[in-house]
């Protein structure tokens, strides 16, 4: 069965015909042409499809686009304004090497996106350690960097989004 | 990092590298925005043809069967399909896919009468879209004859269970065994053998976005036009096309620029390019597309296969290795997919690792088993050979009552043997192996972690130390896998030798550089280091430069040799790119010597201007040169061709085919790294915790040391999957039960330590640069090294793999109870 709905993905309102089984990750590639969302598995591991929904970083391969109407959908074309410069967290990305081919970096930008927005929202925020950002990042496959470069991206900017300054070593054995 | 001097350059080295404006500087990558914006383009993005149909593949849910009917009335009614297509209405368009290995094992991308692996195509249903060909695949009904299945390598050499192929006398498709010096006496005389046998199952890779292939025929001439993920080797388009009937010129194959992933695996996308190029046939040219789906992708694409090996090694008492026999089974699946059975001989001229060796012997069978296809995974056959012989020079130092550190330095290729032929072939290009090994113990602290280790088993915890020595060979030799044949079969074949990589190079009218090459980067941001490459010959900043790494067959440059395996890119590509620059950069010179009165050598190429050396005031901007070279040819000098552009094809030589006595330069130059590693066991829930790991790499010249940083640390991640989690299981019928990414268990962020690399740079003296692959080295070294280090901590001589908490505990309360 197919239904018009409407999607609220990053601060535009797009109305869309699909079917009900369509997938989010689908509708958002396909029907409304947002390719930065990939997808690795469709089966809720890999991680590489996450967007946020209200905030909350969520996989878009275990939704269907008609679940998600009225909800505010945030993608990676979303994190930054094309014609502007990049989020200080892609910009991160790019500073430690925390990209190779590139295909999972969506999903990990967004989750990380998620903590930094809930740090500033802190009143007092306590800068994570590498374990909880390791932690924070299990849920996302990259099978090409080896993590490291990734977590220290993330650390780096959580820290500053704690108010905190990244150049100092934090309580951990940091490189 | 750390980069240190170098150990040992070739004196005629020291004059010829680079200047180094560009390169060896950790410039950041000039290719990420697109990636990091979302808006880069992957296979699933394109939509080159309108009228584009989707694709869903029906497959084999039974290992081994008679294939008596495939019932597509039902499914041809369903909504939005165009067509249901078998192996029969396809047959006519298809050819058995050829093999460098036997014409009895005929190998098509679908099943005609029997199916031979569970995930092997059996009907392709055409539709307006995916969903609608899904839900037609699942109507579509098979008739299947169940029959006995070969699920495991061992099953493969058992002589009563049938062979998966008619012709075919049983399931070892090929044994061979290689002898090399004379190892027999060697035996007779040694004071300690060894003796000891691996079992590696079936594992892969799993990059991030799975195989995808969109295709379209003309209906009138013939010609196939396709997309898709492959990474080469392009071998396998002159393979694609004869199955398709077809000469390669009318197979016109192309690559996006970005590809999410392969590690080798995305060179098996090429029967997928058959079979939908054969279905775009029968449907009158329709534009098709295919993505692979996850589940597909871990039960049908790829796959590095069982490998089960046994090690005899032959010490005199001093601890000498004296010589090795080798007896390896490789499991390549129900047919022998080209390029395999390369697997079992990538590695054969490395075969006596970094030692001195001089007597070999090794048996080499390659099996056929119920499961799909093997390829090229990540390291290939060097996990597999450096578990085996690693462990085994570990126990030997243990037998001997030595450090297993002492006893690879008593074996190591010392730098005065260099560059070293190996007794199966293999010619060590350069490297200090000693040197890097006694650095590597330094910067671990190997005798203060081992003597703690042994201190903190005495107080009841498993700690225990390893180490791995691995010579990385890179840039094959394509005519290694023809090993895999008796002399006398080769010698009645056109021989098969070198890897030939080719840019082409073109100065436009306003300055800006295109390079051009067919290098099918999958993340290695080879356009960055191409760019830094041409910058730094030509004296022009590396964001003028446009590179082209995705494949085109109908522009080029490309020969069979093309594409990303091997860890070539550095050595060839890169090198091929510097060469072409440099000749680029005469032409510049010529012309700008007629601008300033002046001879050609008295030149310099620098910021994007032509200077004279002696007097820099004096200049002209290279682009007015280029401008000159394309606007008004009548006034070009002699020696100076219009348009300034070039195609430049690099061959590295002493690349023979083998020869008669089956000796084979296999790789055209070998790079050497050493892996300590600190494990600690829990006694409780056998799960290994990696508490540190160094590795201290000569890859020759670093070209870049960010990149080449990132791939030592993937390599390792990979390496450690491997040797920690990942594996392709199968039930006794041959079902696989890893199907997902919740039963094939990837390292995430928590399990994946921060490795320190040190890198040690001794040029190559055979690549244009001096620099040697470096992509694979520790996914080879990984397993063995904390294979040696679990062995250590639970010291014990067997230990199982993969190293799983389960498969720990086993041992460590078995040894207990």
């Amino acid at each position: 069965m197919t239904r018009s709905i409407e999607l609220r993905v990053n601060g535009t309102t797009h109305r869309v015909e699909v079917e009900d089984r369509r997938l989010l990750s689908d509708c958002l590639r396909h029907d409304l042409g947002l390719r930065g969302t990939r997808v690795g598995c469709e089966h809720g591991v890999c991680g590489a499809c996450t967007v946020r929904l209200d905030g909350q970083a969520v996989r878009s391969c275990l939704l269907f686009a008609v679940q998600v109407e009225g909800q505010e959908i945030q993608t990676v074309e979303g994190l930054a304004d094309p014609e502007g410069p990049l989020h200080p967290l892609q910009e991160a990305f790019h500073r430690h090497g925390a990209l190779q081919c590139g295909y999972c970096t969506p999903g990990f930008l967004l989750t990380a996106a998620q903590l930094l927005d809930e740090l500033r929202a802190e009143p007092n925020p306590e800068p994570p350690s590498e374990e909880e950002i390791r932690v924070l990042l299990a849920g996302n496959l990259c099978r090409c960097t080896g993590y490291g470069p990734i977590v220290r991206a993330v650390l780096e900017q959580a820290t500053c989004a704690a108010g905190a300054d990244p150049t100092e070593p934090s309580g951990e054995d940091r490189r | 990092m750390t980069t240190l001097p170098p150990v040992s350059v070739p004196e005629e080295r020291l004059d010829e590298g680079p200047p180094g404006r560009w390169l060896g500087r950790p410039t950041p990558r000039l290719d990420d925005e697109p990636l990091l914006r979302g808006s880069a383009w992957f296979v699933d993005d394109l939509a080159p043809w309108p009228g584009l149909a989707e694709v869903a593949i029906v497959r084999a849910p039974l290992a081994h069967a008679r294939l008596l009917g495939v019932e597509t009335a039902a499914a041809r009614q369903m909504p939005g399909v165009l067509g249901v297509l078998t192996g029969s209405d396809l047959e006519r368009f298809l050819r058995p896919l050829p093999s460098v290995l036997s014409e009895a094992i005929p190998y098509r991308p679908i099943a005609l009468d029997r199916v031979r692996y569970v995930g092997e195509p059996v009907a392709v249903v055409v539709a307006t879209d995916r969903y609608r060909a899904e839900d037609a695949a699942e109507a579509v009904e098979l008739d299947l004859d169940p029959l006995p299945a070969v699920p495991s390598a061992h099953a493969a050499l058992d002589p009563t269970l049938p062979p998966l192929h008619e012709g075919l006398p049983n399931n070892v498709a090929s044994d061979r065994t290689l002898r090399y010096g004379d190892p027999d006496a060697a035996f007779a005389q040694a004071e300690l053998v060894v003796r000891a046998r691996f079992q590696q199952p079936r594992s892969i890779c799993t990059p991030l976005e799975c195989f995808g292939v969109l295709c379209r025929t003309d209906p009138v001439s013939g010609d196939v036009e396709a997309w898709s993920n492959f990474q080469g080797p392009f071998s396998l388009q002159v393979v694609a096309a004869q199955a398709l009937g077809i000469p390669p010129a009318k197979l016109h194959l192309r690559t996006p620029e970005h590809s999410g992933g392969s590690f080798g695996t995305k060179a098996a996308v090429y029967p997928l390019v058959v079979l939908l190029a054969a279905c775009s046939r029968a449907l009158g040219g329709r534009p098709l597309k295919y993505l692979e789906d996850r589940r597909e992708h871990l039960m049908a694409a790829t796959a590095a296969g069982e490998r089960l090996s046994e090690v005899q090694a032959a010490f005199s008492a001093e601890g000498r290795l004296l010589a090795l026999r080798l007896d390896l089974v490789d499991d390549v699946g129900a047919y022998v997919r080209a390029p395999e059975p390369a697997t079992l001989y990538r590695m054969h001229p490395c075969l006596t690792g970094a030692y001195q060796v001089a007597h070999l012997e090794a048996r080499c069978r390659v099996v056929l088993t119920n499961r799909c296809p093997t390829g090229l995974n990540r390291g290939y056959g060097g996990p597999q050979l450096y578990l085996a012989l690693e462990r085994t020079m570990a126990i030997a130092a243990r037998r001997l009552g030595l450090d297993p550190a002492e006893l690879a330095r008593r074996n190591l290729v010392p730098p005065a043997a260099m560059p070293y032929t190996t007794a199966s072939g293999g010619r060590y290009d350069s490297g200090d192996y000693p040197a890097v090994l006694a650095l590597a113990l330094e910067r671990f602290d190997w005798a203060g972690k081992r003597a703690r280790a042994r201190a903190a088993r005495a107080e009841g915890r498993l700690v225990g130390v390893g180490l791995a020595c691995v010579v990385e060979p890179s840039v094959s030799n394509m005519g290694y896998v023809d090993l895999a044949s008796p002399p006398e079969v080769r010698a009645r074949r056109p021989a098969k030798s070198g890897n030939v990589e080719g840019v082409s190079l073109a100065m436009l009218p306003d300055g800006t550089v295109q390079l051009r090459t067919t290098t099918t980067p999958q993340g290695q941001a080879h356009a960055t280091v191409l760019a830094l490459v041409v910058a730094e010959a030509l004296g022009v900043d590396p964001r003028q430069v446009q590179v082209r790494a995705g494949a085109d067959t109908a522009v080029g440059p490309w020969s069979i040799s093309s594409g990303n395996y091997s860890s070539r890119f550095a050595a060839v590509a890169a090198g091929a790119a510097w060469q072409a620059a440099s000749a680029l950069a005469d032409q510049l010179r010529r012309l700008a010597a007629q601008d300033l009165g002046c001879h050609p050598e008295q030149v310099l190429l620098a910021d994007g201007h032509a200077r004279l050396v002696d007097d820099p005031e004096r200049d002209v901007p290279l682009r007015r040169l280029a401008g000159r070279a394309h606007w008004d040819p009548a006034s070009l000098p002699p020696g100076v061709r219009p348009g300034l552009s070039l195609t430049h094809h690099l061959a590295i030589p002493d690349l023979p085919a083998p020869d008669a006595q089956d000796r084979a330069n296999g790789s055209a130059t070998y790079g050497f790294l050493c892996d300590l590693c600190e494990v600690e066991v829990d006694r409780g829930t056998g799960r290994l915790e990696i508490l540190d790991y160094l590795s201290v790499h000569d890859a020759g010249r670093i070209l870049h040391p960010v990149l080449a940083e990132g791939q030592v640390h993937g390599g390792l991640a990979q390496g450690i999957g491997m040797a920690c989690f990942e594996q392709l299981a199968f039930d006794p019928d041959g079902q696989p039960l890893s199907t997902t990414f919740l039963d094939y268990l990837c390292p995430t962020a928590p399990e994946v330590p921060e490795a320190r690399t040190v890198f040690v740079e001794s040029p190559s003296p055979l690549t244009p640069l001096g620099a040697k692959g470096l992509g694979e080295g520790t996914t080879m070294s990984a397993p063995a090294a904390l294979a040696n280090a679990v062995a250590d901590a639970l010291e014990v001589e067997e230990v199982p793999f993969p190293l799983t908490p389960e498969a720990l505990w086993r041992v460590v309360h078995g040894a207990e109870g």
